[in-house]
């Protein structure tokens, strides 16, 4: 058997879903469906109040229940070795800092009983005013300083970047401009609610302590857990093959392990199941925040614009603080010599917000492509014109050429297959039946990062199979097929010769699924993998793989470009939208997005990842906001009957088309993110064609009918 | 309280003693280890654990174990034949309409159940003739009657032609 570097290509080809057949069938196996012997479960307590300390637990009468194995306070439990985040760490003290947060915990011997044994808990308190309300004329607002999460240099927003920005002069170029727009953009919190409510199931045991877990990314989950329990990480194996959702709700904050983990310690050796209900999920995994966006933009006479100017103020908790990148597609986008964002947070007593899909960018970018739609109007030019017309030669801020920039083509090719020729620009010019008819186009952008702590083994037998490991996760963007064919083109075998395997802390360490970067790195590590591979095999064996086998790995090679080129995804977003002339009932019969994505991996399940985004973007536009109530702190609509996101009837056509072009700088693959650049620019599409529709401009999502009817 | 009840689930009886507190999804997931149903709310919202029962679609996790006695249970799993999978199912895997898979058993029942509905005349909302025999399931049938099973990773425009496929071959 030989390996050669250029067998025929697997990447590319729309192959159906490797875990297809487990899927359709329910037999693939989620977090909480181990098989497992005598489990007890494990059920929450919340705390009722927003601000304040516990000043009394009254577990008896849950403890004279007949079935319950124990009950976890801050009193009793665990000291962990590593207690600072409240997302990770909790019952380390008496303090609530926000409603729903962790108090307890019950375990018992069935669901049924843990769950009315909790509700016998008696928790007393005592209270502290609390506020929960983000304004914009707040005097508590600051500069965040956030920890980078993911590795990058530290700085103040959660990828690293600076708060703020400024080239230029802004106010001068606003002085000089032609046309000028100054408006206001809010935007709700937003919840993940993937399908798959987050679970553990651990077992501990003095030498092994397993979890199977919900993960975006077992690795930094483990390191976290051991980090918090003060024990070996080589102790703790945590194990998530298949992974119902995410949508970054379960990249980092992980209360669940950590409880799972509490309530196995309290039976050691027997498993202990914590899956959390879908309202406990409103206080405990995260949320997109709420943001308030002012942007200021200054066009000349030509529609070149003179000044853009993005200030973004959001939510986060006083509990911890999270900061994303609201401005960070703005500083991206479009050529203006005078620019500036800033960034400010109120800390208010909620739960702690985390990343969703495109944090930032997809909220900035509802701002900013709405502002540029206002703008073309106010400048008389098409929209798409006028994104053309500012479209950068290089990065805008820091002036590195892009790796691949083909938003102008994403643009016209989106008008000529959407049939936007012969627009009529002016509100209110269609009308069919008692339809209001309008059509919008907003950019989209997403950057295409490389997270670090990434490792591959390849082991080749001497029958021709390859067995490739690596600690990645899928979650629903279909790894485990697109990691196969990149193992396959990196190999140059076929896709059938290639068993993957993924998902478990006892493979290769591996970075999270998140910010568009899974493929990048992993797909990198494999093929330096399978470059040591053949290397070895060359080196050693005169390229024949030995009759016992042989394994090669290797890390994540650095990427020179990353230094010299600016990398990014980006598309063009086509809604068309009908409203009720008498309801004000909104519809999206038509959405359509062309992608600057580089080289496309499995066109098959890249373009279900790419509706996938936009739908979610149209649930953002039309549907979602988790609603707070100031009095009490907590989301009232905290299920999916209240939390409305995109049922099957809400959606029309959707349609995605790739600009193929290989991107020679960012992976040996050539390819770009495509998780996350969907979501970005559908909201403001859409906002756009409601505009188009009905002659009115909708600056605060969602955009619900009470907004259109004046 | 504890009784004893007997669940004929994808055509096998099993006999079980369950909390009288115990729905019909946890006994499918906890006590029969049947994964095919999941649970995504818990609360009738969502469509994840959507199974069968006396042939019509029923969200499981709204029903109490001890009214499943003696009923005919059929999940995603039982609607398989062996490794032969549904036409609903090879249609679904053909069409890619799933990312992350949860919803999918779930979507598939109904779809199954949905058909029928369709085929007994059974109007839905947007069904023009009410007095139809049969029910013609366009795309906008299809998306009416399917909506209550949500798909967060927001395969509907997939899940649409898949089942199309099916129903009007
Ligand atoms: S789990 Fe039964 S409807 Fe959601
Ligand atoms: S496939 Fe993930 S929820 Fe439907």
């Amino acid at each position: 058997m030989t390996v050669t570097s250029a067998g025929p290509s697997a990447v590319g080809a729309a192959l159906d879903r490797k875990d297809g057949p487990l899927k359709v069938r329910g037999a693939a196996t989620y977090a909480g469906e181990w098989p497992v012997d005598n489990p007890a479960y494990l059920y929450p307590l919340q705390a009722t109040i927003a601000a304040g300390r516990i000043t009394g637990v009254d577990a008896s009468a849950a403890l004279d229940l007949p079935g319950v194995l124990g009950v976890i306070t801050h009193v009793n439990a665990p000291k962990l070795a590593w207690a600072t985040d409240p997302e990770v760490a909790v019952l380390q003290s008496d303090e609530v800092a926000w409603r729903g947060q962790i108090v307890g915990a019950v375990v018992a011997e069935t669901l049924e009983t843990a769950r009315h044994a909790a509700g016998l808990v008696r928790l007393a308190y005592e209270q502290r005013p609390h506020d929960t309300e983000l304004r914009a004329d707040r005097h508590d607002l600051h500069r965040p300083q956030h920890a980078a999460l993911f590795g990058a240099a530290p700085g103040d927003l959660q990828d690293g970047s600076p708060a703020d920005s400024a080239l230029g002069d802004v106010d001068a170029g606003l002085a000089e401009a032609a046309f000028t727009l100054d408006a206001t953009y809010t935007t709700p919190m937003n919840h993940h609610n993937p399908m798959e409510p987050h679970t553990g199931i651990a077992v501990w045991t003095d030498d092994e302590i397993t979890l199977y877990c919900s993960s975006q990314g077992v690795h930094l989950h483990r390191s976290l857990l051991a980090g918090a329990f003060g024990v070996d990480a080589a102790r703790i194996r945590a194990i998530s093959p298949h992974v119902g959702g995410g949508f970054g709700s379960k990249v980092y904050p992980v209360v669940w392990g950590t409880l799972a983990l509490m309530g196995a310690q309290l039976v050691p050796g027997r498993p202990v199941k914590f899956a959390l209900t879908r309202q406990q999920m409103f206080a405990l995994v995260g949320y997109r925040p709420a943001t308030i966006q002012r942007v200021r933009l200054g066009a000349d006479s030509d529609g070149r614009l003179t000044a853009i100017a993005h200030d973004v103020i959001q939510q986060t908790a006083r509990a911890k603080e999270y900061a994303e990148q609201t401005v960070g597609a703005t500083r991206a986008m479009y050529a203006a010599p005078n620019r500036s964002t800033t960034t400010r947070v109120a800390a208010l007593d909620v739960p702690v917000p985390t990343i969703m899909r495109g944090p930032g960018e997809a909220t900035g970018m509802f701002a900013l492509e709405s502002a540029m739609d206002e703008m073309a109007s106010a400048a008389g030019l098409d929209p798409i014109e006028f994104r053309i017309r500012n479209e950068p030669a290089v990065h805008p801020e820091h002036g590195l050429p892009f790796s691949t920039r083909n938003l102008v083509a994403c643009l016209r090719e989106g008008a000529r297959r959407f049939g936007w020729e012969g627009r009529d620009p002016a509100p209110l010019s269609r009308r069919e039946n008692d339809w209001l008819v309008g059509t919008g186009v907003a950019s989209s952008i997403y950057p295409s990062p490389r997270l670090p702590g990434n490792s591959a083994s390849i082991h080749a037998d001497a029958d021709g199979r390859y067995t490739v490991r690596i600690g990645a996760a899928d979650i629903g963007t279909g790894t485990w097929t697109a990691l196969t064919q990149i193992a396959a083109e990196a190999l140059g075998v076929g896709v059938e010769d290639v068993n993957l395997e993924i998902g478990d802390t006892s493979l290769p360490v591996a970075s999270s699924a998140g910010f568009s970067s899974g493929i990048n790195c992993w797909g990198s590590t494999i093929y330096a993998a399978a470059d040591e591979l053949r290397k070895l095999l060359d080196s050693e064996h005169g390229g024949m793989v030995p009759a016992e086998g042989i394994e090669a790995s290797a890390d994540m090679p650095d990427n020179p470009y990353m230094e010299q080129f600016a990398m990014y995804s980006f598309g063009a977003q086509f809604a068309e939208v009908r409203v009720h002339e008498d309801t004000g009932e909104i519809r999206v019969p038509r959405l359509l997005g062309v992608f600057d994505a580089g080289r496309i991996i499995n066109p098959k399940t890249a373009r279900s990842q790419l509706i996938g985004g936009m739908t979610q973007g149209l649930s953002m536009a039309l549907h979602e906001a988790s609603v707070i109530d100031p009095r009490f702190g907590h989301v009232v609509n905290n299920d999916l009957g209240g939390y409305h996101f995109a049922s099957n009837a809400d959606v029309g056509s959707v349609e995605v088309h790739y600009l193929e072009e290989r991107d020679p700088y960012t992976n040996p693959m050539g390819s770009k993110g495509i998780g996350e650049v969907c979501i970005v620019g559908t909201a403001a599409a859409i906002a756009n064609a409601v505009h188009h529709a009905t002659g009115v401009r909708v600056r605060d999502l969602p955009i619900t009918l009470d907004k259109l009817i004046v | 309280m504890d009784v004893e009840i007997l669940l004929r689930v994808d055509g096998k009886e099993h006999r079980l003693t369950v909390d009288t507190r115990t729905t019909l999804l946890d006994a499918l997931r906890e006590r029969l280890g049947n994964t095919s149903p999941k649970k995504g709310c818990d609360h009738g919202q969502c469509g994840a654990c959507t199974v069968l029962m006396n042939g019509q679609r029923v969200t499981s996790c709204l029903v109490l174990a001890v009214a499943g006695e003696g009923a005919e249970i059929v999940t995603a799993e039982g609607l398989a034949e062996g490794d032969e999978l549904h036409p609903v199912q090879r249609a679904f895997i053909a069409h890619d309409a799933f990312q992350c898979g949860y919803c999918t058993p779930g979507q598939v029942v109904s779809a199954v159940a949905m058909m029928r509905e369709a085929q007994a005349g059974w109007p839905s909302v947007v069904t023009e003739d009410l007095d139809a025999d049969v029910v013609v399931l366009d795309d906008r049938e299809i998306a009416e009657r399917m909506s209550g099973n949500l798909c967060r990773c927001a395969a509907y425009a997939n899940i649409v032609p898949a089942i199309a496929e099916v129903a009007r071959p």
